[in-house]
């Protein structure tokens, strides 16, 4: 995260009823320029609801947002031009041609004449619409698609982006570009993007908020929340018999013996997990010292974002 | 307003750029040309009588079929929530979508000028008459299109909402016809609130300023009724 950096985006207390159903429960937090935050949770989370009160497409039932200093009750239309966002599934008009389409919400965001033809150059450049420009948009595949929408969303320069899963339907070739191209913009922008996707949150976000039942359950940086939540994994790899190392590793605190199995040429690799996140790794190399056993593997391994995303998630 | 002539440009030419629109506009001209073509190649008679009397119940089929895609698939494909988080008023985006259908229906009408034409040559139509049919056509028009966005607005399905605008227009319609079962009192209600009873006095060359407000407040209500709708954000 850079430093000198303000907030963009404030949220703070958000419910959002749809009748009696609450989809965003209470939740605060706070993205500030040149951050990327991931929204991680199940389908149904709250994330997308979320994202549709801050461009202004939902009213909040209770709480405050704030964007660049704006309420989205007050000063909605201020705030839209202020962010690009990308619906979940991307949704475009189908019966225009890709250039027409840009234009048009180029135009929308009041943009003209040259400095309209400077952007799209500039979009379609970094999205690699090159090829497509005049074709229709239904004839086009879901990773151009998937562009033109990235495009249409960045087309007026705005210092906010929110992409409502935008790796979604692509291919892994794809999932790279976009996740590279989404890096680049966080540089300067402020971006906010919802994934269930683990290993994106890992490739692109600075700060990670998961979100599960309309609320916050967790909220860091991916390295933060794996030490925070889940302990660690070590591997542990003797030689020696069973029993006897089965017997002295329960007498140390913290540690849970996983499985054991034997390699072929006589060590025994046992997988221990630990609750806490305190180094265990000099313990057990004393403990085979005292005992006398060959130590061939002591590796530690941290329990990753999934691990957590599951336990967070799972009742 | 900026905002709203480039709606209303794209709406128009997504419209012209789909075979649909030829298809619409070529079924309405066909209709009106063989209702005007009967009554003066068969009747013998130089009048657009028969075209001015069929209009309304050709715009109950005609309308709905313009209106019937402009919230509704916007709904459907989702396009509608990327529409109403660009920095413009959900009015203004209703108005442009009005703006849109009615212009295509000012282009049908146009059209029609042909028998207008073929009369001035061939007869002595009666003026008054036909400016007062326009007129009334277009304020018909207008409100049918208000009804019909409506109708667009309360549905993901194109085809439910082709029938709830026709079913719109249609009890409209039927007001004034059902006076003979109702006491007096309610008949003149029932006559004021009818979609063609004003269209009928407008017909007559009268331009009567009552009329007018009456298509006038139909739109106005109907562009609320969509405005609060649409204000709900319904999926």
């Amino acid at each position: 995260m850079n430093t000198g950096t303000r907030v963009m985006i404030e949220v703070r207390e958000l419910t959002k009823r749809y009748g009696s159903e609450v989809a965003v429960d209470r939740i605060s937090f706070s993205v500030r320029s040149g951050e990327v935050l991931g929204f991680l949770g199940p389908n149904g989370a709250g994330k997308t609801t979320t994202m549709k009160v801050i461009t202004c497409y939902l009213p909040p039932t209770e709480g405050t947002v704030l964007v660049d200093g704006l309420d989205v009750r007050q000063d909605s239309l201020t705030i839209r031009q202020k962010i690009g966002y990308l619906p979940e599934n991307t949704p475009l008009y189908p019966d225009m041609v890709t250039y027409d389409y840009l234009e048009f919400m180029a135009a929308m965001r009041g943009l003209d004449g040259a400095v309209r033809r400077r952007r799209l150059a500039e979009v379609i450049e970094v999205c690699g619409l090159g090829e497509v420009l005049n074709k229709r948009i239904d004839t086009l595949s879901k990773g151009y698609r998937q562009r033109v929408g990235l495009a249409q969303a960045m087309v007026h320069d705005p210092p906010i982006l929110i992409l409502d899963e935008p790796t979604s339907g692509l291919d892994p070739n794809q999932i790279v570009e976009i996740r590279s191209l989404i890096k680049t913009l966080g540089r300067e922008k402020t971006v906010i993007l919802s994934t269930h996707i683990l290993p994106e949150v890992q490739a692109s976000c600075d700060r990670v908020l998961i979100i599960h039942r309309g609320r916050i359950v967790a909220d860091g940086t991916p390295d933060e929340l794996q030490s925070a939540h889940g302990g660690q994994r070590i591997l542990f790899g003797v030689q020696a018999s069973e029993s006897e190392v089965r017997a002295a590793l329960e007498r140390v605190d913290g540690v849970r013996v996983e499985d054991a199995r034997a390699e072929g040429d006589g060590t025994l690799l046992f997988r221990l997990s630990t609750d806490g996140q305190q180094d265990l790794r000099p313990e057990l190399f004393r403990l085979a010292v005292e005992r006398g056993w060959t130590l061939t593997e002591l590796h530690r391994e941290r329990v990753d974002l999934e691990e957590v995303f599951r336990q967070l998630t799972m009742n | 307003m900026r905002e709203v002539w480039i709606l209303t440009r794209r709406e128009l030419r997504a419209f012209f750029d789909s075979p649909s629109a030829y298809i619409v506009l070529s079924v309405f001209l066909l209709i009106t040309g063989w209702f005007f073509g009967n009554t003066l190649f068969v009747e013998n008679v130089a009048s657009l009588r028969s075209f001015f009397d069929l209009a309304p119940v050709l715009f109950m089929f005609f309308i709905p079929a313009l209106t019937m895609g402009t919230f509704a698939e916007e709904r459907r494909a989702g396009t509608i929530e990327l529409l109403l988080t660009l920095p413009v008023r959900d009015g203004q985006v209703i108005v442009a979508k009005l703006l849109s259908v009615v212009t295509v229906l000012l282009v049908a009408l146009a059209l029609t000028g042909i028998y207008v034409l073929t009369l001035a040559v061939l007869g002595d139509p009666d003026n008054g008459g036909t400016l007062g049919g326009y007129l009334g056509l277009a304020l018909l028009g207008l409100s049918c299109s208000a009804l019909g966005l409506l109708a667009s607005s309360l549905t993901r399905n194109q085809i439910v909402a082709f029938i709830l605008g026709f079913a719109m227009i249609f009890g409209l319609y039927l007001l004034d016809k059902v006076t003979i079962f109702v006491p007096g009192w309610l008949a003149s209600v029932l006559e004021y609130l009818s979609i063609d009873f004003h269209y009928r006095n407008l017909m007559r060359g009268v331009i009567d300023s009552r009329d007018v407000l009456y298509y006038l407040s139909l739109t106005a209500f109907a562009g609320l009724l969509t405005a609060y709708h649409l204000a709900r954000r319904p999926e």
